[in-house]
């Protein structure tokens, strides 16, 4: 089979999609928005946003760059033995790596991805052979800069058997006009293997923001997601799958989401128990300010005997008019299983922030104090390097607000 | 140092404070006595300017400023320290992260910070501590020291701690209360210390007692004499005593 007879049996699928509507988040008419390759050439000036979203253009610390700019790839590089970092319209050439393709997520799961198959142009492929330890993490970054553009990354991961891999992606908009960013991302984490995908978004507050992405994590294989969306946004929903299918893996996702201005932002997970003795926790901070409206849901599903899970969802108001709904929920479906939860949406308390002014902060300090031990989330499995630079954004967001 | 006169003080819609006269000097330590509910914590926090406890009434001079129009962190800023009876947990907000920054707050260096934190942190047995979240599953003698701690690096002039003593065992009272006579001993320092058990006046040299009943104080006097017959008689004498004032 080649790309080409994969694409033609999927494409009637995908375009019986194009009106299904995606069960959470606003509903968009996708006519409203081009699928062209647009006007992006580089990164070239866009240095400081892409720090702010993890993305180094020395490639200090990063043993791969992929660059992606509207549906463009402009840029990629591997620095280690065993390590694919490549468009996937090149890695697709190679008829092996259609096993990948498609194959997680279906073209079918809703409009945006039927949308983003049938316009397919980009997208990066990151692939670790077997037995190979990537220690320093792999950087993607994807740019939308051409107004009224959907960009359509269609990201494949793939980490062998015994292998180990930290991606960290940067998302972000250029400009203040419109756009859709649908990121499709199949992640396949083999045998024993260990993926962690950190993902920072920083968008604009008229684009429209839908990723997709499932997860197969196998046999005794970790995989660890962790997504901090600081910016506003018109719109945001997305809600990672991870199946884990083999016997005795793990996965921990957590994600902080700010809500601003008038966001309307739906942001879950969902854990498949699918195979004994697995276990799984999602984790989410949200806060709210302004008129901005999150709903954060979490669901665990275990189907298989001796798996355990866990859900825990917080939310902080920081506004009056602002809006968090925290959905946890936990399906069992065979003896046997280990689910629980918390949640909780507060302000914060009075007699905290007196505290701290007693304690000789300002109040506004004191503020931030409370809103950064809110955001302290566990960055499990990161490289040192990586989590000192996600503490980082998360101390000087608290500080910024 | 510190002057109260007629001060009565309003919490929740109710009169706590009904009309208390204190002078505090410097190099001084008062002891603050009395039943629960009596308004020991309502008096430090009127000093302190928690907004909840409206002063209705009477004057409150701290080296020589009239308090009641400042705020808390003005008056933090004059050199009020409050060490709570109940702090908050902080979740996710670890001890030593809380230290350094009432530390770098107060002008040190990063490397002088540390040195502090480590100094506080040995002498009254937190080092185990530092890395959990601030009284997140802190036993009650840990809560008290890590108070102690915190309240005691911000560097007041005026101490006002809030029964420090409560729920510690006898060790390591006698730490805190050798922490907290070192510090009274730097220069021109003054507190007033409020003690449910007076245990921890074993510990410290305290100039003056008072007792306070239903928002009054109801006798002053010699601390140790005080403390005697308050752990032999309980209050109830107190309110029935002859030396009461009203
Ligand atoms: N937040 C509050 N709101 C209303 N009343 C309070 C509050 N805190 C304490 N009180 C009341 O004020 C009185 C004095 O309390 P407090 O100062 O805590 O006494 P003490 O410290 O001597 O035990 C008590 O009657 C108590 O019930
Ligand atoms: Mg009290």
């Amino acid at each position: 089979m080649n790309l080409e007879e994969a694409r033609r049996l999927l494409k009637p699928k995908a375009e019986k999609a194009l009106a299904k509507p995606a069960p959470y988040g606003l509903d968009l008419s996708l006519s409203s928005f081009n699928l062209g390759t647009g006007f992006g050439t580089g990164v070239e000036g866009s240095e400081k946003i892409l720090e702010s979203v993890g993305i180094d253009l020395n490639e200090r610390n990063r043993s791969g760059s992929y660059y992606q700019v509207d549906n463009k790839a402009v840029y990629s590089s591997t620095r280690q033995k065993g390590l694919t970092v490549k468009p996937l319209s090149q890695a697709l050439k190679n008829p092996e790596n259609l096993d990948y393709y498609w194959k997680a997520l279906p073209v079918d799961t809703d409009k945006y991805t039927a949308a983003a198959f049938l316009g397919e142009k980009e997208g990066y492929f990151i692939k670790v052979d077997d037995g190979v330890n990537v220690d320093t993490p792999v950087q993607a970054c994807l740019l939308l800069r051409t107004p009224g553009l959907i960009q359509a990354p269609h990201n494949i991961v793939v980490v062998g058997e015994n292998s180990r891999l930290h991606v960290i992606t940067g998302c972000a908009a250029m400009r203040e006009e419109a756009g859709l960013h649908i990121g499709v991302s199949e992640f396949y984490v083999k045998k024993g293997g260990t993926l962690t995908f950190t993902m920072i978004h920083s968008w604009g507050k008229a684009i429209h923001v839908r990723p997709r992405t499932v997860a197969h994590v196998g046999e005794n294989s970790v995989f660890i997601s962790h997504y901090i969306n600081t910016s506003q946004v018109s719109s945001l929903q997305t809600h990672p799958v991870a199946y884990l299918d083999g016997e005795g893996s793990r996965a921990y996702l957590s994600s902080i989401i700010i809500g601003r201005g008038a966001s309307k932002i739906d942001v879950g997970g969902t854990l498949e128990l699918d195979a004994p003795a697995c276990s799984g926790e999602i984790l989410s901070r949200t806060i709210g300010f302004d008129e901005s409206t999150v709903i954060a849901r979490a669901r665990v599903t275990g189907k298989a005997p001796g798996v355990r899970g866990h859900v825990e969802c917080r939310g902080l108001l920081l506004s009056n008019k602002s809006r968090i709904d925290a959905i946890p929920e936990l399906e069992a479906r065979v003896q046997d299983v280990q689910l629980t939860h918390e949640a909780a949406i507060g302000r914060i308390a009075e007699e905290e922030l007196l505290y701290l002014v007693a304690r000789g902060f300002t109040e506004e300090e004191a503020r931030s104090i409370i809103v950064r031990g809110f955001l302290s989330v566990e960055l499990t499995g990161l490289p040192e390097n990586l989590a000192k630079y996600l503490e980082g954004i998360l101390d000087s967001l608290a500080s910024s607000l | 140092m510190l002057y109260l006169k007629g001060l009565v003080v309003e919490l929740g819609g109710k009169t706590v404070i009904k009309g208390v006269d204190l002078q505090v000097n410097r190099e001084e330590l008062a002891l603050l006595m009395g039943p629960n509910g009596s308004g020991k914590s309502t008096l430090l926090h009127a000093i302190v300017g928690d907004k909840r406890c409206r002063v209705v009434s009477g004057s409150l001079v701290f080296n020589g400023a009239e308090l009641t129009s400042l705020t808390m962190e003005e008056r933090v800023r004059l050199g009020l320290g409050l060490g709570f009876q109940f702090p908050p947990r902080l979740k996710g907000v670890r001890l030593r992260s809380l230290v350094l920054r009432i530390l770098e707050k107060k002008g040190l260096s990063k490397d002088e910070a540390e040195r502090v934190l480590e100094e506080y942190s040995r002498l009254l047995r937190l080092e185990g501590l530092l890395d959990k979240d601030f009284n997140v599953g802190f036993s009650g003698g840990e809560a008290k020291r890590a108070e102690l701690m915190l309240t005691l690096l911000q560097n007041p002039l005026l101490l006002l701690l809030d029964e420090p003593d409560s729920g510690v065992d006898v060790e390591n009272l006698a730490l805190m209360g050798s922490a907290i006579s070192r510090y009274l001993s730097s220069n021109g320092r003054a507190a007033i210390l409020i003690t449910h058990t007076g245990y921890i006046a074993r510990h410290v040299k305290a100039s003056e007692a008072h007792v306070m009943i239903d928002g009054r104080i109801v006798c002053s006097g010699d601390p140790e004499e005080m403390v005697s017959n308050i752990m032999e008689h309980g209050f109830e004498a107190c309110v029935n005593c002859r030396r009461a004032k009203r």
